[in-house]
Formats: structure tokens, sequence, C-alpha cells
């Protein structure tokens, strides 16, 4: 590292251009400060080096989340994606959730000009080698050139390319994904500042020309008839646009037979892969030797967008050489004649343990270091548009000495994201769940404004007036809701008639409308025959009205959880605490605390170790040593 | 913090002539007066004014008399925890404190946490800092005992069956789950009817486990006798006369029981689980060792031992390994075959005791004379132990009954929690809502055997469906 000497000096440096590092550098300008994005290659910001969808099972939820916390990837997708489905519409409203295919190119494009754009945002390709720290906080950062940048933040979003290779059967390549120029030193400067690193590793299928490729033996997949938009800022009628197909095909004998066949060639059968793969997203070698069971594995062909040839192989990611690569698809019906355009590869890179993050994504050891997406451990475009956005929020809201932000678990699958990885043992990339969302029937993707509006209007990324649109919103659902619930209906002739009509079991005594909602076969909908006093409501509060009656057991009865869950979140344990002089503590617990440093008595009890009776013994201490400090 | 309703026996679970049983929380007045008749049949504890006894009767749920009792009604904050709070006076006895506290648990008290109550008095601020250290310290110790307990002394077919129905359940939530996170991969048609079957099996499985629960218990209760001794010194023979009748073989083969006989007796009211056990000695013979490595194991979680000396043969090497092995242990020593010449003197025992510095403080009333061949000095033993219950120096176990219904009450939530999932099959939910009850029935189970659910899901999930792109 040499050249010549520069400083400068702006309020935040973003190392990295992906979806972390795009949100983060968004929201700190929007927020007012002087941010600076470094990225190795200016063409490659908000890249979807993988898949070419935005969203999918409760990484639309994210997607919704984001935007209304004031973030920009829905926006984006809505404005660049090629078709859009509700997946799951067959069950119940808390895991429907939006899937788009994305024209990669365009959307690439479009965040690009978003962020050259944004008052208060550069744009810089360079690589960061060099943090520089002071007293245990960030001070700036230092350019390959030699360039420092003076910082009060920064926030590492460097995806992965740290140390980054990649494996296509015995070729290995030292660059990041699509033969992208890897950042070779910055890790060498973390474990200087004590930063406990890791190696994971993930994949991608191979990408192939279309014109070799025959539709007629796959099934088509169409898009949604009536599309609905990723953001609430969105006007529906906007997204309404001819969309394309993907298609459906399946591997069969022949294919996991020659994958069997030359599994010796493969890097991480051979053991060359040192990284920990995710197991929600294995390669085809995995699914055909963990699941030799199944005679057929779904394979999606979908395009990567409108002024391209190229088409994604989902389903088949794998890292086994070019020559196999080339002879296992060719065995997929459709696929006889496929030429690829791109390898399949597997890529390793460094990332962090994530459990050194405060739940505001800020570094317990460093002030003023935030970081963001899988650098932190995560994987998926979602999951690092989240916590880019609150790594971003935070930075800005640390630098202007406002109280920071902890989304937790009750209100957001991005609580739920943030307290995984800063809290439990993660020993593989991490991919959001609906599962890991304890109370997800109040973490629905359609009401996420209502979650969330308030937090994004405190932190500043929301105008007044839509977080007041959202107030009304509230409004008219509450009152509609209780006027349901105090409207009685009587066994009249009229009502009995229509019960009848509906198939449902007639009256023996006066019951109320929203009794009436909750039965199976009836819906806020059905009723509105006999709900003679009902005006007309906008969609989305109708929509809102309909869930919150039919499912008001359920939902009462994970507000009741959330209640005691925010009990417990709202115990804070002061961060010089020592644990050592809580007696009672088993060691293992008392290692664990220790090593971890929750924030609050909440966080403590979702510790592996930690046990309901440390958690006891943890509470009284508390108690007492507030007493005694007050 | 949890403030739902809470339950516990307030006295030492004895045989003593009163027991209280304490309820704490909102619906603590709510919860007892479900359960309460007064005299007259009218009164209701809801509208008692606080700091009142209330003379009256505790009523099963079909309506029969359990027990005729006083109710102290204290409304919050004036109590212990500050909450509200109703300390049932009832006939003491073991079973009958247990039966009232059933009842209130079936009626929606929950059982409480060990040192909960002070816990909460604490946290409320009804007790000064100064206790702090001591309610730290009781919810270490009652915690370190039932987390041991809990699950070592479960019985096996109870931990079995648990292990399989939990199994079982977390399968079905898997499939559910993979499904709603990968639906192109995964679908679910047909799958309602194939679920309805199999959570039907799973209710009547869990209602035959909770009726074995009521009828039998899932722990073994009472103090834990452990009779050791060399081969041949008495040991079965002693057990036959506790238990009054012929368990153990007896013949004068030294090395005849081979492993652990375990018999439960009442005696003068107290619950003692006799162990008899192999003789200790050093053999080759394969069977016969296990059986002292056994014996050597019970003989350290025992609560009492008694140990059975053959008075007419000298002391050997054998009997010295006893002695090592028992040391710190509350203990009473037989010195037997009183029928035959003694070679083993009180003092003698003693004196060698005292020189491998063993229970040194031990006395001449912990040593009794015996023949069991001629059934001479056994009723001495039975009064030496139960003066030693009464003085409080070997504890009855209470923990024990407290952890057996706590198990009973995570069958009957998970028992509950599956009803609810038939319900929703039935009112045609969507499967992320009933999902959520079979979650709540498998972390239920899950509290018997002491397993966290933690990442038991995403496990099952990747290990048993193929998954994604």
């Amino acid at each position: 590292m040499s050249g010549t000497y520069i400083r400068e000096k702006v309020d935040v440096c973003v190392i990295g251009a992906g979806h972390a590092g795009c949100e983060a550098a968004l929201a700190c300008a929007r927020l007012g400060l002087d941010t600076i994005i470094f990225t190795v290659s200016v063409d490659s910001i908000a890249l979807m080096p993988c898949n070419p969808n935005i969203g999918g099972s409760s990484k639309g939820h994210l997607v919704r989340e984001i935007d209304a916390l004031g973030g920009e990837m829905g926006k984006n997708i809505d404005k660049t994606f090629i078709q859009s489905k509700m997946l799951n519409v067959s069950k119940g409203p808390a895991v429907h959730s939006l899937r788009a295919q994305a024209d990669k190119a365009e959307y690439s494009r479009q965040m690009r000009k978003v962020l050259e754009n944004q008052d208060h945002l550069i744009i810089r390709q360079a690589e960061i080698c060099d943090l520089l720290v002071e007293n245990n906080q960030i001070v700036g950062v230092k350019t390959f050139t030699g360039t420092v940048y003076e910082c009060k933040a920064a926030i590492l979003c460097t995806g992965t390319y740290l140390k980054s290779r990649c494996l296509c059967g015995e070729s290995i390549t030292y660059t990041g994904p699509n033969g992208l120029q890897s950042a070779n030193y910055l890790t060498d400067s973390l474990k200087n500042l004590g930063i406990e690193m890791r190696r994971f590793k993930t994949g991608t299928p191979a990408r192939m020309d279309k014109r070799s490729l025959d539709f007629t033996k796959m099934e088509e997949q169409f898009g949604d008839e009536k599309v609905v938009p990723f953001s609430f800022f969105t006007n529906p009628e906007d997204v309404q646009i001819n969309q394309v197909s993907c298609w459906l095909t399946y591997t069969n004998k022949n294919t996991h037979e020659i994958i069997k066949a030359n599994l010796d060639r493969s890097p991480i059968y051979a053991g060359i892969i040192e990284g920990t793969g995710p197991r929600y997203c294995p390669s085809i070698e995995d699914k055909v030797v963990k699941f030799s069971d199944k005679e057929r594995h779904q394979v999606f062909i979908e395009p990567e967008g409108l002024h391209t040839n190229e088409m994604y192989v989902g389903g088949m990611s794998s890292s086994l050489p070019e020559d196999i690569q080339l002879a296992m698809y060719r065995t997929v019906p459709g696929l006889e004649n496929c030429r690829i355009v791109r390898n399949a590869y597997a890529i390793e890179y460094d990332c962090i343990n994530p459990r050194q993050l405060l739940p505001t994504l800020e570094f317990k050891s460093i002030k003023g270091l935030f970081s963001a997406g899988q650098f932190n451990g995560s994987s998926g475009y979602e999951e690092a548009a989240a916590q880019g956005l609150i790594a971003g929020i935070n930075a800005a809201l640390s630098i202007q000495n406002k109280e920071q932000i902890i989304i937790d678990r009750s209100e957001a699958y991005i609580g739920v994201l943030i307290d995984d990885l800063v809290t439990k043992d993660n020993l593989e990339p991490y991919r959001m769940m609906t599962s890991r969302a304890e109370y997800r029937l109040i973490l629905r993707q359609d009401n996420a404004d209502l979650r969330l509006r308030e937090k994004g209007y405190k932190a500043g990324l929301i105008s007044k007036e839509v977080y007041e649109a959202t107030l009304y919103k509230r409004e008219l659902i509450d009152k509609e809701v209780l006027r349901l619930k105090n409207t009685v209906v009587g066994a009249s002739k009229e009502v009995q008639e229509f019960l009848i009509s509906k198939g449902s079991s007639t009256l023996k005594t006066g019951t109320n409308m929203s009794e009436l909602i909750c039965r199976p076969e009836l819906s806020y909908e059905i009723v509105s025959e006999i709900d003679v006093n009902r005006k007309p409501l906008p969609d989305d509060v109708v929509e809102q009205v309909g869930i919150e009656i039919k499912y008001e057991g359920y939902i009462s009865r994970q507000m009741k959880q959330v209640e005691q869950f925010k009990k417990m979140e709202k115990k804070r344990i002061p961060p010089d605490l020592d644990y050592n002089d809580i007696k009672s503590l088993r060691l293992e617990a008392r290692q664990k605390l220790i090593s971890y440093k929750p924030v609050s008595v909440g966080q403590a009890s979702r510790i592996s170790g930690v046990s309901p009776a440390d958690v006891s013994v943890l509470l009284v201490y508390l108690e007492q040593f507030n007493k005694q400090h007050k | 913090m949890k403030t739902d309703t809470i339950a516990a026996v307030a006295t030492a679970m004895s045989d003593s002539g009163i027991g209280i049983i304490r309820v704490s929380g909102e619906e603590a007045i709510e919860i007892v007066n479900r359960i309460y008749r007064s005299k007259s049949g009218r009164k209701s504890l809801c509208d008692v004014a606080s700091h009142t006894i209330n003379y009256g009767y505790i009523v099963d749920n079909s309506g029969n008399d359990i027990d005729e009792v006083m109710v102290s009604v204290m409304k919050s904050p004036n109590s212990y925890t500050t909450e509200d709070t109703v300390e049932i006076n009832c006939h003491g006895g073991v079973f009958m404190v247990n039966r009232i506290l059933e009842t209130v648990i079936k009626n929606g008290a929950r059982i409480a946490e060990p040192g909960e109550f002070t816990k909460r008095a604490f946290l409320n601020g009804r007790i000064d800092l100064s206790k702090a250290e001591a309610v730290i310290d009781i919810i270490h110790s009652k915690n370190q005992f039932a987390l041991k307990n809990s699950v070592s002394q479960l019985k096996g077919s109870v931990s079995d069956t648990v292990c399989k129905l939990r199994d079982e359940i977390i399968y079905e939530i898997a499939f559910i789950e993979s499904a709603l996170d990968d639906p192109e991969h995964i679908s679910l048609d047909g799958y309602r009817e194939n679920l309805y079957e199999k959570v039907e099996d799973i209710i009547v499985k869990l209602k035959k486990l909770l009726d074995s629960a009521d009828n039998s218990k899932m722990l073994k209760e009472g103090i834990n006798t452990v009779i050791v001794g060399k081969p041949n010194a008495g040991k079965s023979s002693l057990l036959n006369l506790l238990v009054g009748e012929e368990k153990a073989i007896v013949t004068d083969i030294a090395g005849t029981t081979r492993d652990v006989l375990e018999e439960s007796i009442r005696l003068h009211g107290i619950s003692l689980n006799i162990i008899d056990t192999a003789g200790i000695r050093y053999t080759e013979d394969v069977v016969e060792k296990i059986g002292v490595e056994r014996a050597k194991k019970y003989a350290s979680d025992a609560d009492l031992i008694i140990y059975v000396v053959d008075a007419s043969v000298p002391l050997d090497e054998s009997d010295y390994d006893i002695m090592s092995m028992i040391s710190g242990k509350k203990l009473l020593i037989l010195l037997n075959k009183t029928d035959l010449d003694e070679v083993v003197t009180e003092e003698l025992l003693l004196y060698e005791m005292k020189n491998l510095d063993i229970n040194s403080n031990m006395n001449n009333s912990q040593i009794i004379k015996t023949s069991t061949k001629d059934n001479i000095g056994i009723d001495l033993l039975e009064q030496a132990i139960k003066d030693m219950f009464f003085h409080g120096e070997i504890l009855f176990n209470d923990e024990v009954f407290i952890t057996n219904m706590r198990h009973k009450e995570a069958i009957m939530n998970a028992y509950k929690s599956m009803l609810q999932v038939k319900r929703s099959l039935e009112d045609d939910m969507p499967e992320d809502f009933y999902s959520i009850d079979l979650m709540s029935a498998y972390s239920s189970l899950g509290e018997i055997i002491g397993e966290e659910v933690e990442e038991d899901l995403v496990n099952e999930i990747f290990s048993k469906f193929c998954m994604g792109k």
C-alpha cells in the first residue's frame, strides 16, 4: 500500500455497494450526513450475483419492512421487476409473501441512479485496506492507494469479497463473484483490531443461453394476474405490466448418476472447501447425496433480464468441474443441447462472528464501527438490505447523538434476523425463514407499515405526512373492528336465510357481526350483505379488518406473549456489569454472558447455555444492582 | 417477568398435621374461588374483605369435597408477594396437600418455580435488599436439585413415550414449515387429512400418558434408602422383612443378589424407597461386577444408607471399601447376625471408622444390633429411621412431588395444545396457525425430559426435507 498522502473528511464511510451498502449509504445521506460509499467496481452497485429474484417466503416480509422504515429495495424492485407472484396465498395471511423476478441489469442501474442523485452521497471506486481506530473509536479508513478518509462512523458491507475465491471443480480463481476483484487486505486489518473472523461459503448455478434451451419440454410458470407492489409508496396501477414466464423442469436418474460418479471431483466432497455452506441452499451434489431417495429435483429456469439471453438454472448450484456440469445439465429435459454462458461455482469468503455486534449492529468493542449483510454471516439480498438499513440509521443517529434504534423480535422479521445473528450461535450463512419468527402471526407483510412507520418516522426517513396517513389508517381499522364487535345480529328471517345460503348454521340467539366473520365459511366480505351500516373503506383497511377479526383468537394469544416478551426486553443490562460478581450463576452461563454481553435480560435468556434459573438469578441481581446505583 | 398466577405448597411436604397451599397472582382469588365452597354454599371469595379467614371446603371439578379447609385471602398490595394471595390451610398429609395443589393447577394456576414467591416479593419491592443474596441462593440451589432430579429420575417408559411423541410432532412441524418456506418445492396438498389422523393418534397417546400419570407417579418418590454391605451380610433378608414379603431371593450363598432391587414402603407414614444392592466385594464375575458398580452409584445418590455388617465374621478389606464409599452420608449401621457369636462389636466398629476418619461424629444410637434371621431389632431400626426423619436429619424429598406435578402439568398442556390443533383442523384454519399449537405441544413435552427447543426445528427441516434454490 503506497501512494500520495491525501486526507478527506466525511461523516460516514460505507464499505461495499451491494444491497447492504446501498441501503446503509442512502439512509445516512438522507439523514443529512456526508456519506461516501466505496466499491471495488462502480459497475457492480446493487449487483445480484446469484438468483434473479427479490422476495420469497419471509424475505418478502423483509422487503416490506425495509420499505416501511424508509429503505429503497421495495421501490427499486417495483421499478425493475419482470414477473411477480404472491406465494402461499392458499395458506394463512401471515405467510403470504411476495416474490418478484428482477431484471438484474435494470435493478442495478436503477439503484445506481438513486445513489448518484442522492444529496450528501458520493460514490468512490476504491478498495479499503485499513480501518483507523483511536481509543476504541473509528476515526477513518484507508484505501489501497493510500488515501485516508476521516470519518465519525464506518459501515462494513463487504459481502462475499473478503479474501474470496471461486471454485469450479479443480479450477480455483481468487476473485469475488462474477470475476470481480476480491478485497484481500481488510481481513488482516480487522484481525489486528481483535475482530474474530470466520469463513463461509455459498454457491450459484450456471447461466445458460436461452436459444439453446427447449422450452416445449418444460412447464411454463406465469406471474400473478394482478400484481401487488412491494412498496407501500408504489401506485398499484404502475405494476400491472406485461410479465415474462419462468420454466419448470426436473432432474432425473441420469443426472444423479453423473453426479454420484464424479463426487470425488467436487471440491466440497474432496475437502478442498474450508468454508461452511448453508443447509437451506444445498448444491445439487448435496441434494443428491443427502436425499438419495428422491427420484427427481425441481429445476426452475428463470430469465436474468429483458435484454439478455442468459437464463438462471434455479435448483442446480454446483461446484463440480465444467465438463461434469455440462454433462449433468444436459440430462435435464429441455437442457439437452444447452450452452453454458457462465459456469456454476462455489464461493468462499471471510466474514465475522456476528455476536461481536450489538443489536444496533455496532461493534461492541469499537465505537462508530457498524456492519451489515453477508459480512455478518447472513445470506440473501433482502437480509443484507435489512441490516444495511438498520446499520445506516444507527450510524447516523450515533453521530447525531440520538438514541439508536433496536427493532425487537416482536416488531419485525428484521428484529428476528438481527437478534438471531447477534445472540445465537450461527454456524452457517443465515437465511430468514418464517419459522424463525415466533410472533409471525402479527409480523405479516400486509401490516409492515402499521408496525414500523413510527420507527421510520422517528429515525427521520419517513415524512410526517406519510406517518400521519398510517396513523389514520390504524384509526379506521380500529373503528371498524369495534363497530363489527358492537353490531348485534338478531336471528331474523333475513339473517337465517343468508346463513343457509352460505352453508352456515343458523342462529339460535343473537350474536354480533365479528362472531359471524370468524366462522370458517364466512368472511368480512361475505357478511356485507347483512351488514347494513357498513361504509366503504379503502382496500388496505378492509384487508386488515378482515384479518384482525378472523384470526383474533390466535392473534390476541400472540399479543399476550409479546407483552411478556417485552417486559424482559425492557430490563436493560448495564454494559459494565461484572458477571463475576454474581455468585450463583452457573459457570457456563457466566462465561457465555461475559462473552456475549447481552443488552437486556431478554437477550440473555436467548443465549444457549443460559438457563431459566440463571435468568432468575440475573433478574434479582439486577434489581439489587439498580437499587444500589440509583 | 411473568405475572401469571402461581401456586405451591408452603409447608414442608411431610406427614404433619396442617398443610398450606399458597396461590399468588392476578387470578389467585378467582382460581381458588372456583374450587371453594363455603359452608352455606353461597359465599364467594371474590367478595370477601382482604385479610379474612374463610371456613369451607375444597371441591374437585365434579363438586366432590376434597378437604375441609380455612382459606385466607390477602389482597394486593398487602401480601408477601404484593400480589393477590390466597392461602389454603388444609389437613396435612402428603396425599391431601398434593391433591389440593393439583386441583388449583387444573383450574388455571401454574406451579411456582423454585423460589418464585420470594423472587416476586423481592422484585415487587416487598423484601429488602439484604435478602437478595438469599433469594438468589434459593433459586440456585433448588434449581440445581430440580435439574438433576427431573430427568434422571424419570421412569424409562415415560421418557421413551415422551421422546417418541416429540419426534412425531416435530416431524409434522418441520414438514409444514418447510412447505411454508419453500412452497414451490414442497406441497401441502392432501396433507390435512393425513395430519388429522396423526393428531388424533397423538391425542390418544397423550391421554393415556396423562391417565397413567394420575394413577402412578412418574418419578420415584420418598426417601432413597440404600442397603449396602458385604455379600451374605443379610441385606436381602432385611429388605424382605421391611417389605413384609419375599421379594429378594435369600440363600446362604454369598453374591446371590446380583443386581439392584427396589421397593417402596411406608413406615410410620414416611415413604421410603428401599434399594437392596449387590454385596460389595472384589469379584471376577462379570455380572456381579456390574451389580457392585451399580451399588456404588446408588449409594452415592442415597438420602439414607443402611450398612449391614455381618457381626459374626471379622471386618475385612471389603468392609473398609464400603466404609469409605459411604463416608459423609446419612447412615444407620446394623450389626447383623446377633444369633451367632459376636466378632464385631459396636466399639470396634466405631474405633475403625474413626481411624478411617469416616463419619467421625457417629454415635451408638446409629448402630443397631439385629438378627434378620430371627426378626430381632427391626423395630429398633424402624424407630431410628422415624426419629431421624422427625428430627429433620433426613429430609423428605418434596421436590420430587413438585417435579411429578410439573410433569403432569406439562403433559396436560401438550394435550390441550393438540386438542387445539384438532379444532383448528376442523375449523379449516391455515397451517401457519395450528403449527403454533404443535410447537407448544412439542415444547411442553420437552420440559419433561429437560430439553431446549432452540435449533431443533431448523435442524429437522434441513435434515428431513430437501429445500431450496
